[in-house]
């Protein structure tokens, strides 16, 4: 047993030397909303190689994904993120509020509202585009399934949601009635909730399921790229909204570990012509007129409503998506 | 399973040392590890009410999903129970070569993790998946049905089967058989008034385990379902999917009834083995 | 286990050929083919390529967690079940079969509610949050986490080899030992420990298998942080999710011959040590 023992410990140690071995290089936890993946790969290999060249130093950034308010209340229970990079202000508004982990307002810390770039909500459809759906009135016809996730986690759900209730809000003869009495119709067409962006876009196109996915623009062209451009089609509809996903410092988490510097780097990297170029490469609107002039062809002009129009996040969540909300009020699985 | 022999009783006085420490040890394990854990999950639910539970219990969704991971682990260990049979009977009873490998290869689901078999089997049953192919070419759509579920359940629960079974067919002998063959009864009677009989507890046994591994499988059957709620969610993912959504108490509610179901079939199962150890 | 067969009692090959077929068809169909489909995915794309998909840092960092936990979890198994086997084979006591069921627990557990169990504790909601949150103290989201659920998925494992094995041996060279004055510390290294290694192993090498593989419980509890609280298990769900087919498979291909190692040793173990173990079989 001793000839066991001896060796085991000794590799023990090793494994625990080698486990906390990176803890010397800094590393910062980007926790961010679920389509994220692909461009922070690319981000942060870019802005760990501009690091290195201007500091001599090496950071590691830590990824964390998942729907957008499954994410936020996931920091407020103490998952320890330096900087979180979610959908949409709410959820780090709600950080602020409830875990006072950053301040009130942070959002004025960095420029356009701490977006640095946006993005807005489109279809995805099955090659041919069988069931004709061309616009928002098309998914409530009989017989279509809409796959979309859930608004209580997804933060692409939310802005979905709202896209959906601006369309029957300004469509002829518009109203609130109508607005709620369509967006109700819509989620009675939706068979399955998941979690998050990627969970939809993977139940649409794996497991085959819905005739159209309400997608985050880039989310769309990532699964022709990936999921095969031989078998789905990007339908732009008449009208959408603008989704402005935000970014912050999670102060209090950043001072503890001694990382804002490094974290608020990070974040204004994100607003760099490099950075912003490799935003748009990955389908994400960027906020850099010069780096959006040459990408147009990639992002059509639709009709795009704001978050104003609907009075603010705080003021949309609290009528549309917290509990007992308008949301609660339509949706009910099962019937 | 576990069945302890009957030992000699020797009075209370403890010849062996060392009976406190580890007992005591062990309980503070259990206690910490095991039983704390389960009782806040006992606990958690009430925070609703006993109206609020029985709610959140008989709701729609939960009740589609309890039916299928229940349902579902009830039909996969009934097949297991006759396939699991004719696999454990030939292993025993028969040669023939790559027996060894084929034995060994029993116990693959015991060592592979849920989550590869889980994208395993979601790949072979694909529409252009080894299997899936051929059967959708038949018609018939395995991935992402509730029959991608059944296929998961049946494969981590064979090994209960065959292995509680295997030991039992080969103690058994030939004896009882061959007396009766002797007799003059056909093979089928044999089978039917000897054999069975004989090895109807352990099947139970084994069909019992199968079935409560089933019930609480995640990871090797959620890559192949179509998590449809109402139609091929199991159980287990809508405690995650609750606690996303941080309904704790949802959730606990959920796990509780799962639970209080498994833990009684374990007790039923222990009662019948201690009778049958008492008996023979 | 060639030293189970026996000549068949029913008669003709037909009944013969045929079970055997059905059996050998059903294993082919639900056992090796899973299996074979691991391998075959990862190599599809050729050697290399499944080799750099287990060299990128995430999937490094996966293997690392993974290999920590089971140098971590695989000793405290094998101390309780030592424990739990002493005082439950050599001893007598009421409660010894409720105290048997209660180690039996775990496997009548769905991980995924042993995690919900542990977040229900740990958790920020749960009973001890606010003061672990107050102490800077993180278990949910980190390794001590995932930690628990890995052993309380795992414990039962040693004990249920080694508790029959025990019984079976009696407790009559123990109490020869204590009675010719050895302590009860040198019984136990001397007298029990060489009886039961070898089931000692086996219990331990389906443990390890449990360890390195679970799934639903780790999900819960980890927080899904890719390259440090990703164990393997995880990171192939990452990379399945990511359309990174190559790379979910390759790391299911690692842990698949893992599988197939286990497989192989217990087999040898078997073989070679069978009367031991087989007496744990006799569940």
């Amino acid at each position: 047993m001793s000839k066991i023992i001896g060796p085991a410990l000794v590799a023990a140690v090793f494994l625990l030397g080698a486990a906390s071995a990176p803890a010397g290089t800094p590393h910062l936890l980007n926790v961010s909303y679920d389509p994220t993946r692909e461009l922070f790969k690319a981000l942060n290999a870019r802005f760990a190689a501009d690091w290195r060249q201007q500091t001599h130093d090496s950071v590691t950034i830590d990824m964390s994904h998942g729907g957008s308010g499954a994410q936020s209340r996931a920091v407020i229970d103490g998952l320890d993120a330096d900087v979180v990079t979610l959908a949409l202000a709410y959820d780090i508004d709600a950080i602020a509020q409830k875990a006072k982990l950053l301040p009130a307002d942070w959002q004025r810390r960095l420029p356009d509202d701490s977006a640095p770039f946006t993005s807005t909500i489109v279809f995805l459809v099955r090659k041919g585009n069988p069931k004709h759906i061309h616009d928002w009135r098309d998914l409530v016809t009989s017989g279509t399934a809409v796959v979309t996730p859930n608004p209580k986690t997804s933060g692409g759900a939310r802005w979905a949601f709202l896209a959906a209730w601006a369309y029957a809000l300004h469509a002829p003869g518009g109203d609130t009635a109508k607005a709620r009495a369509f967006v109700a119709d819509l989620y009675h067409h939706v068979p399955v909730l998941d979690s998050g962006a990627r969970g939809s876009t993977i139940t649409f196109t794996r497991r085959g399921i819905g005739d159209a996915l309400l997608s985050w623009e880039n989310e769309a062209h990532l699964a022709l790229k990936e999921a095969g451009g031989d078998r789905f089609e990007i339908v732009y509809p008449s009208a959408s909204i603008l989704a402005e996903p935000p970014v912050a410092v999670v102060e209090a988490n950043a001072a503890r570990h001694g990382t804002t510097a490094v974290a608020n780097a990070y974040l204004k990297f994100l607003y760099t012509p490099a950075a912003q170029e490799i935003e748009a490469a990955n389908f994400y609107r960027p906020r850099d007129p010069t780096v959006l002039a040459a990408h147009a062809r990639d992002f059509p002009t639709i009709r795009l409503s704001t978050i104003r129009e609907f009075g603010g996040w705080q003021q949309a969540q609290r009528q549309f998506f917290a509990d007992g909300g308008i949301f609660d009020q339509i949706y009910k699985p099962g019937r | 399973m576990v069945a302890i022999a009957d030992t000699p009783r020797r009075g209370t006085n403890r010849v062996l040392p060392g009976f406190g420490l580890s007992l005591g040890f062990t309980l503070f394990c259990l206690a910490t590890i095991v039983l704390i854990p389960l009782t806040a999950l006992a606990i958690r639910p009430w925070s609703l009410g006993v109206g609020g539970v029985i709610a959140a219990v008989t709701a729609p969704r939960v009740v589609a999903a309890l039916t299928l991971s229940f349902g579902g682990a009830a039909i996969a260990a009934s097949i297991n129970a006759v396939m699991g049979f004719v696999v454990a009977w030939t292993l025993v009873r028969y040669r023939f070569p790559g027996k060894r490998v084929f034995d060994a290869l029993i116990d693959l689901p015991f060592a592979l993790p849920t989550a590869v078999a889980g994208v395993a089997l979601s790949a072979l049953y694909s529409e252009n998946g080894w299997l899936g192919g051929p059967l959708s070419l038949l018609g018939i759509k395995v991935a992402y049905t509730p029959l991608g579920v059944l296929v998961a359940l049946i494969f981590i629960g064979l090994p209960f089967v065959v292995r509680t079974l295997q030991p039992v067919i080969a103690e058994m002998g030939a004896d009882a058989e061959e007396a009766a063959a002797t007799l003059g009864a056909a093979p089928a009677r044999i089978f039917l008034r000897v054999t069975l009989p004989a090895l109807l507890p352990a099947l139970l046994t084994g069909v019992g385990l199968a079935w409560a591994r089933a019930v609480g499988e995640y990871g090797s059957v959620i890559f192949i379902a179509g998590n449809l709620p109402m139609k091929s969610e199991i159980a287990p993912l809508l405690i995650i999917i609750k606690l996303e959504q941080f309904d704790y108490a949802g959730a606990a509610a959920i796990g509780l009834v799962m639970l209080v179901l498994a833990f009684t079939v374990i007790l039923v199962l222990n009662l019948v083995q201690a009778r049958l150890t008492a008996r023979r | 286990m060639t030293r189970y067969a026996r000549t068949p009692t029913e008669g003709g090959t037909a009944p013969r050929l045929l079970l055997i077929g059905t059996a050998i068809v059903f294993i082919v169909l639900f056992l090796l083919l899973p299996l074979l489909t691991v391998f075959s995915n990862a190599l599809e794309s050729g050697v290399p390529a499944a080799l750099a998909a287990i060299g990128t840092p995430d999937a490094l960092a996966a293997i690392r967690l993974t290999l920590l936990v089971a140098a971590i979890t695989v000793p405290v198994n094998i101390v309780f079940g030592l424990a739990a086997s002493w005082a439950v084979a050599k001893h007598d006591f009421r409660g010894k079969s409720l105290l048997t069921a209660l180690i039996d627990l775990p496997f009548s557990v769905s991980p995924v509610v042993a995690g919900l169990a542990f977040v229900l504790i740990f958790g920020l909601q749960g009973w001890f949050g606010p003061w672990l949150r107050a102490h800077d103290i993180r278990i949910i989201f980190a390794l001590p986490g995932i930690l628990l659920a890995t052993l309380f998925v795992s414990f039962p494992f040693v004990a249920r080899e080694l508790i029959p094995l025990m019984a079976d041996q009696g407790r009559d060279e123990e109490e020869a030992a204590i009675s010719l004055g050895a302590s009860g510390l040198a019984t136990f290294l001397r007298v029990t420990l060489p009886n039961i290694k070898w089931g000692l192993l086996y219990g331990v090498l389906l443990c390890n298998a449990r360890i390195m593989g679970e799934f639903g419980a780790v999900s819960v509890v980890s927080g899904h942080i890719r390259g440090l609280t990703d164990t393997m298990p995880l990171h192939v769900e990452v990379l399945y999710n990511d359309y990174d087919f190559v790379g979910a498979f390759a790391v299911a291909a690692l842990l698949a011959l893992l599988a197939v190692v286990t497989l192989v040793f217990k087999s040898l173990l078997e073989w070679r040590y069978g009367d031991e173990i087989a007496a744990t079989h006799r569940h």
